[in-house]
């Protein structure tokens, strides 16, 4: 059912109607079909609206290559990172990660609009442990997903500002110094420069150097965790009653401390202080969808959900 | 109570740690980097030199002892020193103002000996003979200064007492010296004689002047500097004469400073910048008397080491044998720096440590004891043509000629060819089998003769690329073998040299003397070769086709240090010439251009910091396929009941390559040919360098050496129960089973702190209590300076220590450690640091040195810790009075 389909379309339309137009080509009406086409670096990717039909055919040098297939065949690995659910499963070994037990995956088939893990999309990162950290940190995991999309960051020595007992404190830390452009770092939209790193897979990075801090990003770098300060404080996942107060560390990549963050951890209403285990009802879904312990940064698409529940760029 | 239990056996556990493993930094091989002062104590015997780093050293190796009264003068030293925890009391600063002396008799007693006369207070000239000026001291000493009577308005740079107290002789910056006699009473001093030894043309100073008594017979007179400024300006010389003779000692290096060793002048001991020489001034001819220790390592700079335990008996007498016939030219006279007693053992066993030098060269040392002591040199450039300076020796020098020089020092930096420089050893102790690799792929096998021998050097090219298209190498010529018989002196001796084309840098050596098979690798690939029937038998390229970079070879991109040095220090004297010709003209224009320039440098490096990239290491990274280690076992590879012989290969991008060997048995292995067939290649996920590569037998002990059990000198390897595998990367430590190559165990090192795998050994450690109890270990150092234990076979990390700075890139890089839990590595240039892991095996210097009490007044017995100013001033006081 794969059909390689050679199209010299030049009529700009729209998603809807290429659907169409294939439907009737194809005489497949009836039939839901996934369509996909390979990018540049040879990455299978789908075509499922307006925006990635658009960039599908400007990528058309000259003929675009479109895949059809029929939806549900490629059964369970229809999402486009390969084992990544397998792997998230695993467990990560990290501290105080929930219990594989209790995270459940949406169920195929929804009806309506989909927002868990799509099948239509590859997960090339997730922030996770969203529970256990204090709000100013995030946990990211980037998805390498044995793609050629390099890593694309990079790190620098530079000077943190904690809060302790005794007042201020300057360390030494690592920052993010820069993001490759396009790379898997810079798209996930989920870190930036000048976040500071405060653990890589778990270890804490304080009083290490900076090469050796690389050497630990290099060698887990097929699944790489790292955990971040980030420099921006003003989208972070917070009670929605604090979350002006945090707006208060700017722009630096310093401020605030563990032990200060750890004092906004107050106890407060579920449905407030952990947004990842609260429910949601979006219009047109007949069924509370739980969310899950990682949100998903999905590539090439973008929805417009509440900002104080996850990013998705 | 199983918890109870557990937490027993790990206390149990933590004690036997404590018997096995201990870090101590043992002793400190070859010369001092950077010496600064010498002293010498003749009443002790006792040599102390001062480094610009603030250590003193004291030689013949001696544990200073606190609470010393004798007294020993260094001039120049900078600092007290605590070494080994022992304060050393010993030391002090002494400061003279210039020109103190010339009325120093007719200074009131009250002043003699002062540290010093304070400040100048006033100075006046005589209104009537303006030659006469009286200085004012501000502790009230008037001296009268007769400015017809200062013959020499040259600066002075040093002064000397004769024997009988009679005269002072002074010696200058213009390459003068003065006697001055001090018989006169009222006159004081006169000048009676003034001379400049190497005169008629502007001279440099001489720096010290020494005059020796002999019981029979003329002084000797020992000066240093003081050559022609013009042509003999950039010799560092020490000149000695004696009656007639005059010889002028051209040094290798700066001359730091000297003395002689006395009752009659026996031996004159130099310290230059990079080493010491002792010469003997009994014997006729003055030759040279060989170091025993403080002997410069790097002569040749150190490019590898090699460590063999344990050698026997029989090869250690014929290797010193070689060794000696090398050292005629040396003097027959004791060591004459004799102070102390060494109260430490006999070292248990002799260890050789090899080191392969820039030139070419492969230096054995005697690495039983304290003492670094060289045994024999061998050289490896004879067999080649290379662009020698035939000239270039140690040649006396031609009869008449003036100043009447004679080189000595071995301190010879300079390689004519950087080709020959030697990259791997490998040493069996067992057959006298030697191998050594070099910079341009060149893979030497020697064998140890007795006796010197003419032969022709059979060389093989083995080309490991295999017909990959497409390239071009770009570095260094393979080097060109020569073709006639040379004359080999006894000692190791080549007979079959194997060079690798292209020829690159050879960067992993094995060699098996029972299956008489050599296998080396480059950034290529790699191969064996067969020795007894100097034949091929495998050649295995690992080059990734598209690194570029591994194939154009290091010239291309990387120039030779030494060439772009010689090419920066021409710029640099072409620009001054061109700087002066437009001086004056472009002076401030010039300066202001540079100091934009380096503002615009500086912005620039404030605005991009030191970054790193954070990526996964991908096949296609440059030099993937260079080969770091080789290994030969005999195990199994095929199935689980027979065991071969096979060799194992680990790349820089993580990949194993195992090879079965037949080897035909001993009677038909000079007729048949060794065959090898791929059986297995591993690809580390994490694809990170391997390092180091051991195969464990049944118990989990690593495999003996080649030999080892013929000789009966290892049990033989369990062949029962199923071997393993251990692949050391720079990331982690895997274990696999064995023939199935499946992965067991592994324990990561860099995801978890951060370091890496630099230098890896196999080791065993005694326990300090209990002599039968011992436990086998992998002991490693990390790119952070930390040496650390792993247990074998179930690589669990024992011990950490850190042992070099990781700034200390090279010192890093240099360690070796030995097969009892020691190690070595540079700690400059020109010295070895000994250091050792085990509770057992040390070897540390155990001195006793019986100092004399001397009847001194209880003001100078100087309390061990005080300020140091009021001691500095009781000292001084003991020394004048």
């Amino acid at each position: 059912n794969h059909k390689p389909r050679r199209s010299s379309q030049n009529s700009f339309g729209g998603f809807k109607e290429f659907y169409q137009i294939l439907q009737t080509i194809h005489h497949i009406h009836g039939d839901d079909v996934l369509l996909e086409y390979a990018d540049v670096h040879g990455d299978l990717l789908p075509i499922n609206n307006d925006e990635n039909f658009h960039k599908a055919v400007s990528l058309a040098n000259p003929v675009l290559r479109i895949i059809i297939t029929k939806k549900g065949e490629r059964g369970e690995s229809t999402a486009y990172c390969t084992n990544s659910l397998q792997r998230r499963r695993k467990g990560l070994g990290l501290p105080g990660l929930r219990p594989a037990g209790s995270s459940t995956t949406l169920s195929k088939n929804k009806s309506g609009i989909m927002i868990g893990p799509p099948q239509d999309f590859r997960q090339i990162s997730s922030i996770i442990d969203v529970d256990i950290l204090p709000e100013t940190h995030r946990r990211v995991r980037l998805h390498k997903n044995g793609s050629n999309k390099p890593l694309g960051f990079y790190i620098r020595d530079g000077v943190s500002v904690r809060v302790t007992p005794q007042g201020v404190e300057k360390v030494p830390g690592v920052f993010i110094s820069r993001l490759v452009r396009s790379g898997i770092a810079e798209s996930t939209g989920l870190l930036a420069v000048n976040d500071e790193i405060l653990e890589v897979n778990g270890i804490d990075v304080a009083g290490k150097s900076l090469d050796q801090v690389t050497a630990m990003m290099v060698a887990n770098s097929h699944n790489l965790i790292v955990t971040v300060k980030p420099v921006n404080q003003r989208n972070n996942i917070a009670p929605r009653g604090s979350k002006n107060s945090m707006g208060h560390s700017g722009s630096v990549g310093s401020g605030g401390s563990i032990g200060s963050a750890l004092s906004h951890d107050s106890p407060s209403p579920a449905s407030q202080s952990n947004p990842i285990t609260a429910s949601l009802k979006l219009p047109g879904s007949s069924s509370t969808i739980k969310q899950l312990e990682t949100s998903l940064t999905l590539e090439k698409k973008k929805l417009n959900l509440d900002k104080s529940f996850f990013f998705l760029k | 109570m199983k918890r109870f239990k557990r937490h027993g056996h790990e206390s149990q556990r933590d004690r036997l740690k404590h018997e096995l493993f201990q870090f101590t930094k043992t002793v400190e091989h070859g010369f001092p980097h950077q010496p600064s002062a010498l002293g010498y104590s003749p009443s002790l015997q006792l040599m102390a030199i001062g480094t610009r780093s603030g250590a003193i050293k004291l030689y013949p190796l001696i544990e200073p002892i606190p609470g010393d009264d004798k007294l020993l003068l260094i001039n120049k030293a900078a600092g007290f020193l605590s070494k080994k925890n022992l304060f050393f009391p010993l030391i002090y600063f002494l400061i003279l103002p210039p020109c103190l002396s010339p009325s120093l008799r007719s200074v009131p007693d009250d002043y003699v000996g002062r540290r010093n006369l304070e400040h100048v207070e006033a100075l006046q000239e005589n209104p009537v003979n303006s030659n006469q000026v009286v200085i004012g001291y501000g502790r009230g000493l008037m001296v009268v200064w007769d400015l017809e009577r200062v013959i020499c308005p040259q600066q002075l740079e040093s002064m000397w007492w004769t024997e009988d107290g009679g005269s002072i002789l002074s010696s200058h910056s213009d390459g003068s010296y003065c006697s001055w006699s001090l018989t006169g009473e009222d006159d004081g001093e006169e000048e009676e004689k003034s001379d400049i030894p190497y005169g008629n043309f502007p001279c440099k100073a001489i720096t010290k002047i020494v005059q020796l008594p002999t019981a029979a017979g003329p002084p000797f007179l020992l000066f240093s500097g003081g050559m022609p400024r013009a042509s003999y300006g950039d010799r560092h010389c020490v000149t000695v004469i004696h009656s007639k003779t005059q010889v002028a000692f051209d040094f290798t290096s700066r001359i730091i400073d000297f003395f002689v060793v006395t009752d009659e002048p026996s031996a004159l001991v130099v310290l230059v910048e990079e080493e010491l020489v002792v010469i003997d001034l009994q014997t006729e001819g003055w030759p040279v008397i060989e170091t025993p220790y403080l002997v410069p390592l790097h002569s040749s700079a150190i490019t590898c080491s090699h460590h063999v335990s344990a050698i026997p008996l029989k090869l250690w007498e014929r290797i010193a044998a070689a060794g000696s016939l090398q050292n005629t030219h040396y003097s027959k006279k004791p060591w004459p720096i004799t102070g102390g007693q060494n109260l430490a053992p006999d070292p248990p066993q002799r260890d050789l440590l090899l080191t392969g030098h820039e030139d070419g060269t492969v230096r054995f040392w005697d690495a039983s004891g304290v003492c670094l002591s060289p045994l024999y040199k061998l050289s490896t450039a004879p067999v080649f043509h290379a662009d020698a300076d035939p000239n270039d020796n140690m040649s006396q020098s031609a009869e008449g000629e003036w100043p009447p020089f004679r080189k000595v020092g071995c301190f010879d930096p300079y390689s004519d060819d950087p080709r020959l420089g030697i990259q791997k050893i490998h040493l069996c102790k067992y057959s006298g089998y030697l191998t050594v690799a070099g910079t341009a792929g060149q893979v030497l096998m020697l064998e140890l003769n007795d006796e010197a021998a003419e032969q022709t050097v059979e060389a093989k090219v083995m080309d490991l690329l295999q017909g990959q298209e497409g390239f071009r190498w770009k570095g260094h010529t393979q080097l060109d073998v020569r073709e006639e018989p040379v004359m080999f002196p006894p000692g190791f001796q080549p007979f079959t040299v194997v060079q690798c084309q292209p020829p690159a840098v050879v960067t992993a050596l094995a060699l098996h003397s029972e299956w008489k098979l050599v296998a080396f690798g480059t950034s290529h690939g790699f191969g064996i070769f067969d020795y007894l029937q100097k034949n091929k038998v495998l050649i295995k390229c690992t080059l990734n086709p598209s690194d570029q970079l591994a194939m154009e070879g290091p010239l291309s991109r990387v120039k030779s240090i030494k060439k772009s040095l010689r090419q920066s220090f021409r710029r640099i004297r072409r620009s001054r010439v061109s700087l002066r010709k437009h001086h004056i003209s472009n002076n401030t224009k010039v300066i202001q251009e540079a100091n934009a320039r380096l503002e615009a440098e500086l912005a620039e490096m404030e605005l991009a910091p030191v970054q790193r990239k954070i990526e996964a290491r991908s096949s296609d990274d440059s030099f993937t396929g260079l080969v770091r280690t080789l290994y030969f076992a005999d195990t199994f590879l095929s199935d689980s009941s027979h065991n071969t012989p096979s060799l194992w290969a680990g790349t820089n991008g993580g990949g194993v390559f195992a090879y079965i060997l037949s080897v035909p048995p001993v009677e038909r292995r000079a007729d048949e040919p060794v065959t090898a067939q791929p059986a297995k290649e591993i690809q580390l996920m994490h694809r990170a360098p391997v390092v180091g590569i051991v195969a464990l037998d049944g118990h989990g002990v690593p495999l003996p050496e080649p030999l080892e059990t013929a000789h009966d000198l290892a049990r033989s390897p369990e062949m029962h129960g199923s071997h393993h595998l251990l692949v050391v990367s720079e990331e982690q430590f895997k274990v696999f089973t064995l023939p199935k190559v499946s992965s067991k165990t592994k324990l990561k090192l860099t995801a978890v702190d951060g370091s890496r795998v630099r230098r890896v050994g196999v080791a065993w450690f005694v326990s300090s209590k209990a002599e039968d109890y011992s436990e086998v270990g992998l002991v490693f150092l990390t790119n952070q300076g930390d040496v650390q234990v792993l247990s074998l076979p179930h690589i669990k990390m024992q011990v950490r220590y850190p042992c070099i700075r990781r700034e200390d890139v090279s010192g890093i890089a240099s360690c070796v450690f030995t097969k009892q839990g020691q190690g070595f590595y540079l700690m400059s240039p020109s010295e070895f640091e000994r250091f050792s892991v085990s509770a057992r095996c040390l070897v540390e210097p155990r001195c006793l040195l019986e100092a004399p009490l001397h009847p001194v007044s209880p003001s100078q017995r100087r309390p061990q810790t005080e300020e140091a100013s009021s001691e500095i001033q009781k000292s001084l006081e003991g020394d004048q009075t």
